[in-house]
């Protein structure tokens, strides 16, 4: 088994914010997260990453349980489990390739840091990255100079240039325009493709959800509610993720250009 | 959970929420008029005070605060004709004081770098130990540079460099607690998102938190410099060296050498007002032109 998530459960205080989470993933695969607000998703996808440590609970990753490692063992697996953040998390005072290349910082000793020494291998393979992502003209270019559709490409290019198992988005297109949108999630979708790398995605919107995974997880207040493919997330099992009355319409939840152009102006 | 989500009751949800806001309000404009009140008493017995305890009064030696400079201005005018020599004598003691300052406002400051980013919430090193930094930064800055001078002096004997360790002590307490307000201000996100691909604390502190922080660093650095060079010339009286050491030379063997002593506050003050032109100068680039 590639990946096992068995009873990972996150309390703050008195309030549970994910509750006994459990399934497996037997192969790479792109997975989509799904549900309200507050439903818990950005928490799972931290405690994977190590940003936040969980309550209770093991996710073993071929078969070695990375919750309980630390220190450097923990960095390391950092390394190999890419973070994808909303706001795009980059340095904005710093040059877009730098950014790319703090990718590599596991391997980097302090020192060499300190003195933004890095092989010239890398500085190659980062502008490769960006070429890949279409953003290679950006690259002197601080960060904070860009689109944040292309800001989020360039957290894309740090998360590809770490060479992870896993890349983790959490929101990824949810402060983007549907066109930026609809590019990142292509960019993503690929990734998955022809690197064969783990995706996991929490995605607000149920369409995108629909349309670029393989599999779709649906989280309400903290549990898991529904786990299964793009097919069987009829509208019924979604009114009951997103715990919406009759009303509810798929339209209210997308930002894709195709279900805008779908609803009556 | 449930309440938590539950849509809110306008009419009777907002009324408790406008009273407690308006109460703290009250209660803010009632300290900041009490903290006023109390500055204010403090200031009047102060000044009762010192004037209680000055000898003769001081409403009587007021006079005699002009005399000093009359007699040095007096002095030196007569001499006027040795004043460049003198100005050209005691510039390398000028470099001296400023060398000193210089070199402990840079160490200070590295070391307030380190102290600051220990003591700041959400980007400390070891959380629970931010207290105790908070308080070694406390003390540094509370105990004046003057008295640890005179302990390293007594111990290590004369020269600059008790001198330089006093003055980065002191610094290094009094930027730190200024660095640390900085730091406060800095956003997570971009040390987030070094955190996530496995970066380590001190290479999430140099690229995520410095470059964010570097302009404010070093325009309260380029100020403390100033405030340095003036310390290090008072140190100089304590047998530090550097300009200060000639001041007192030329003050205290009295009898004829005020034209050394006009000679060199005219550098000393021409030096502070240099550096104060320069450094507000960059400064105002800094926090108008947003850096490099
Ligand atoms: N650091 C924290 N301290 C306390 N409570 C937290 C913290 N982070 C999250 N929570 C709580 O945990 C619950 C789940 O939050 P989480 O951010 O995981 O939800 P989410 O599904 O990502 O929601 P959104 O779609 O709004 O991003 C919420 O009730 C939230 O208030
Ligand atoms: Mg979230």
């Amino acid at each position: 088994m590639l990946l096992r998530v068995t009873g990972v459960t996150k309390r703050f205080g008195a309030n549970t914010a994910v509750q006994n989470v459990t399934f497996d993933v037997a192969k790479p695969v792109m997975i989509g997260i799904i549900g309200r607000s507050g439903a818990g998703k950005s928490t799972f996808l931290r405690m994977m990453n190590r940003l936040t440590d969980a309550t209770e609970g093991e996710i073993r990753f071929e078969d070695r349980d990375i919750l309980r490692l630390r220190g450097g063992d923990k960095r390391a697996w950092q390394s190999q489990c890419a973070m994808i953040f909303q706001q795009f998390n980059l340095v904005p005072r710093m040059d877009v390739v730098s950014n790319v290349l703090h990718g590599t910082l596991n391997r980097r000793s302090t020192l060499a840091t300190l003195f933004n020494l890095f092989p010239q291998d890398d500085i190659h393979r980062a502008i490769d990255i960006l070429d890949r992502l279409g953003i290679a003209e950006q690259a002197p270019k601080r960060a904070e100079a860009l689109s944040g559709g292309q800001q989020q490409r360039v957290a894309i290019a740090r998360a590809l240039m770490q060479d992870p198992r896993i890349i983790l988005a959490d929101e990824p297109i949810a402060s983007l325009d549907p066109m930026n949108a609809q590019v990142v999630m292509d960019a993503l979708r690929r990734i998955h493709e022809e690197d064969g790398r783990l995706v996991v995605a929490n995605l607000h919107t149920l369409d995108t959800a629909r349309r670029y995974c393989d599999r779709v997880i649906g989280m309400r207040d903290g549990r898991v509610v529904f786990d299964g493919t793009p097919e069987q997330l009829t509208t019924g099992v979604a009114r009951d993720i997103y715990g919406a009355d009759a009303g509810f319409s798929e339209a209210a939840t997308s930002t894709a250009i195709e279900a805008l152009d779908r609803v009556p102006a | 959970m449930a309440e938590l989500t539950a849509a809110p009751h306008p009419g009777n949800g907002i009324d408790p929420i406008r009273a407690e806001y308006m109460a703290l309000t009250r209660r803010k404009r009632l300290y900041g008029g009490l903290t006023l009140l109390v500055f204010v008493l403090l200031m009047l017995s102060g000044f009762t005070l010192a004037d209680s305890r000055n000898a003769g009064g001081f409403w009587d030696g007021l006079h005699r605060i002009f005399d000093f400079p009359a007699q040095v201005l007096g002095e030196a005018w007569d001499k006027i004709d040795l004043m460049p020599a003198h100005l050209v004598k005691f510039f390398p003691a000028l470099i001296e004081t400023i060398n000193i300052a210089a070199v402990s406002t840079l160490v200070g400051a590295m070391l307030a770098i380190v102290l600051s980013l220990l003591s700041t919430r959400g980007l400390a090193r070891f959380p629970a130990l931010i207290p105790l930094f908070r308080r070694i930064m406390d003390v540094m800055r509370a105990v004046p540079e003057i008295v640890i001078a005179l302990v390293l002096i007594f111990i290590l004997g004369g020269g600059p460099v008790p001198a330089m360790i006093a003055i980065a002590f002191h610094t290094a307490g009094a930027l730190g607690k200024l660095f640390s307000e900085v730091n406060e201000n800095a956003s997570l996100k971009p040390v987030e998102g070094l955190e996530s691909v496995g970066a380590n604390w001190t290479q999430r502190m140099l690229l995520g938190v410095v470059p964010q922080v570097a302009p404010n660093y070093l325009s309260y650095g380029l100020l403390r410099f100033e405030i340095n060079i003036r310390a290090s010339a008072i140190l100089g009286f304590v047998g530090a060296g550097g300009i200060g050491y000639e001041l007192k030379n030329a003050m205290s063997w009295g009898q004829g050498k005020f034209d050394e002593a006009a000679a060199i506050f005219l550098l000393l003050f021409g030096a502070i007002v240099v550096f104060d032109q320069v450094s507000s100068h960059f400064r105002n680039k800094l926090t108008h032109g947003g850096g490099a």
